[in-house]
C-alpha cells in the first residue's frame, strides 16, 4: 500500500524564486537562506519519494475572487506554472498524479472534508518555491506531485485544527491506496511575517520557534491556535501556518525531527524549515531486513511464509500507528 | 451599513481581508488580476485611468490605484497578494511594496528586516489588552522567558506607531 514516509516544511517566499531564477543564489544574502537546504537536497535525493503532496496557498494566481475554495485538490495530470506578474517561474511543468488525487478525493469527501476538485489549474511560487529548496533546479520535477491549494488568503483560513484533521483523513486515504508508494507530504508558507499595512515587516523568532519545537513535540497544543493570535504574534500573513498542520496531521503522533533550518530574513519573512519523518518508516525497514534470513531459516517452504511474516508485521504495525494517531 | 466589529480590528496596522472587503474591493482585486496577462499590463500602462474603466470601481478606489495608494487600496478592499500585481507591472517587488506601507525608505525597512524585523512587542494591539498569546509558549524554557517580562506588553499604538513616522 501507499505509506506517508516523511513530512517537510519551508517557507515558500516569492523572492526565493526570483533569486533562483534571477541566478542569485551565490549572494551572501541569499547565501544564508539556501545554505540551510543543501542537507534537506541530499536529505531528499536519498528518499525518493514516489510521490509528493504539496499543501500551499495559491496567491491569487489559480484563484481570483470569483472563487475561493477552502480546500482544492489538483487531480489533473500536470500543473504548468502561474505567470504572478512577471512572467512565469522558469521551473518545469508539474506532473500531477490524477489517480492517486482521485483516491484521496474520493475518500476525504467521504471522511467529511469538503474538498473542492480541481482539473486544471496553474501553481504559483506556493508551490513551486518549495519544490526548488528540496529538489533543486532540476529539468524535470523527480516525482508527480498533488498540489492542495488552502485558503488563506480570505479570512477565515480553515482552523488549525481542521487542517490538522485533514491531515489525518489524507493519511488514511493514502494508506487504503493499494499501489506500493512513498509518498511525503509538504505544508509550506510561513513563518511569521506580515507583507500589508503599516505593521508590515513583523517578525516573532519566539513564536516561530516554539511552533517549530511543538511541531515535533506538541503538535495538538498548535491544532489550539486561534486565527486572532496567529495574526497577532505572527503577523498578518503568518497565518499560512495552518497549513503546516496538515503535513503534521498527516504523521505519526510520535516522529523523528531529522532537520530543521530557521533564519530571518527572506524579503519580508521568516523563513522556517523541519523535516520530520514517521519513526515506522525508518524502523520498519531495518528490522525487517535483518528479521529476514532468520526466518527464512526457520521457514520450511523459505522465501513465502518469510514474506508474509513481514508483511503481517507491517500491517500490525501499521494498524497501531492508525490507531495511535486517532487518539 | 456601518461594519461590523470583529476581535481582528484590534490588531495595529492591519488590514484584515474578510468577506465583506472582499466585496468592497472585488473590482480592485479583478484589476489586479487582469494584470496577469502582459497584453493588459501594457494597455494599463498604456493608458491607466481608461483601462480602469473597464472595472467596477468608485472614485476612491480609482484615485488610490493611480497615486499608488497601497494603504488605501488594503482600506477599500484590495488584498495584498492582488495589489502586488500592480506592484510587479511597476517592477517592484513584495518587499518594496511593504516598504511603500510602512512609509519607510527602502534603506531603512530592508536595514529593519536585516536586523530581526519589526518587533511584535508594541505592536500587538490598539487597546493595549493583549497579552501574549498561550501558544506561544513551547517549553519551559521559553515559557520562562515569557513570564519574567513585566506582563503590559502593548504599548498604545500611537507610541508605536510614530516610531514608524
Amino acid at each position: 500500500v501507499a505509506r506517508i514516509i516523511a513530512g517537510v516544511a519551508s517557507s515558500h517566499v516569492p523572492a526565493i524564486g526570483a533569486a533562483i531564477d534571477n541566478k542569485q543564489t551565490e549572494e551572501p544574502y541569499w547565501q544564508r537562506v539556501f545554505s540551510g537546504f543543501e542537507k534537506s537536497k541530499e536529505w531528499m535525493a536519498n528518499a525518493k519519494p514516489d510521490v509528493a503532496i504539496v499543501v500551499y496557498n495559491d496567491h491569487a494566481s489559480a484563484f481570483s475572487v470569483e472563487i475561493v475554495p477552502t480546500f482544492a485538490l489538483g487531480c489533473a495530470a500536470e500543473f504548468p506554472p502561474a505567470d504572478e506578474g512577471w512572467g512565469p517561474r522558469p521551473v518545469p511543468v508539474v506532473q500531477g498524479h490524477p489517480e492517486l488525487a482521485a483516491h484521496i478525493a474520493q475518500s476525504v469527501i467521504l471522511d467529511e472534508f469538503d474538498l473542492t476538485i480541481v482539473n486544471k489549474m496553474e501553481v504559483d511560487h506556493g508551490l513551486t518555491v518549495p519544490m526548488n529548496l528540496l529538489f533543486g533546479s532540476p529539468k524535470e520535477w523527480p516525482c508527480p506531485v498533488i498540489p492542495l491549494a488552502v485558503n488563506v488568503v480570505l479570512y477565515p483560513p480553515p482552523t488549525a485544527h481542521r487542517c490538522y484533521m485533514l491531515g489525518k483523513a489524507i493519511r488514511k486515504a493514502v494508506e487504503s491506496y493499494p499501489q506500493d508508494l512513498r509518498v511525503v507530504i509538504f505544508g509550506t508558507g510561513g513563518m511569521s511575517h506580515q507583507i500589508s499595512g503599516p505593521r508590515a515587516g513583523l517578525i516573532n523568532s519566539k513564536f516561530d520557534k516554539a511552533f517549530l519545537d511543538n511541531l515535533t513535540k506538541d503538535p495538538k497544543k498548535l491544532t489550539r491556535i486561534q486565527h486572532l493570535e496567529f495574526m497577532r504574534e505572527a503577523g498578518c500573513e503568518g497565518i499560512e501556518m495552518v497549513m503546516w498542520l496538515i503535513m503534521r496531521g498527516a504523521l505519526d503522533d510520535d516522529i523523528e525531527e531529522v532537520y530543521r533550518f530557521y533564519t530571518v530574513p527572506a524579503s519580508n519573512t521568516a523563513v522556517g524549515h523541519i523535516i520530520l519523518e514517521n519513526r515506522r518508516a525508518a524502523k520498519g525497514k531495518k528490522p525487517a531486513a535483518r528479521k529476514k534470513p532468520a526466518a527464512v531459516k526457520k521457514s520450511a517452504t523459505g522465501k513465502k511464509p518469510a514474506a508474509a511474516k513481514t508483511k503481517r508485521a507491517a500491517a500490525r504495525a501499521n494498524h497501531q500507528n492508525v490507531r495511535r494517531g486517532k487518539r | 451599513m456601518a461594519r461590523e466589529p470583529h476581535d481582528y480590528d484590534d490588531i495595529p496596522g492591519t488590514f484584515v481581508f474578510d468577506a465583506e472587503k472582499s466585496r468592497q474591493g472585488y473590482g480592485i482585486n479583478m484589476f489586479c488580476m487582469s494584470l496577469m496577462k502582459d497584453a493588459n499590463r501594457r494597455e494599463f500602462k498604456a493608458d491607466e485611468a481608461a483601462y480602469l474603466k473597464k472595472f467596477p470601481l468608485s472614485p476612491q478606489q480609482t484615485q488610490a490605484i493611480l497615486e499608488r495608494d497601497y494603504n488605501r487600496m488594503l482600506e477599500l478592499g484590495g488584498n495584498i497578494y492582488f495589489t502586488a500585481k500592480l506592484g510587479a507591472t511597476d517592477g517592484h517587488s513584495f518587499r518594496h511594496l511593504a516598504a511603500v506601507m510602512t512609509g519607510s525608505t527602502q534603506e531603512d525597512y530592508a536595514a529593519m528586516m536585516l536586523a530581526g524585523g519589526r518587533s511584535v512587542e508594541g505592536n500587538r494591539s490598539k487597546s493595549g489588552k493583549a497579552k501574549p498569546a498561550k501558544g506561544v509558549k513551547a517549553t519551559a524554557k521559553v515559557a520562562a522567558k515569557t513570564a519574567a517580562k513585566p506582563k503590559p506588553k502593548s504599548k498604545p499604538v500611537s507610541k508605536a506607531r510614530s516610531k514608524r513616522g
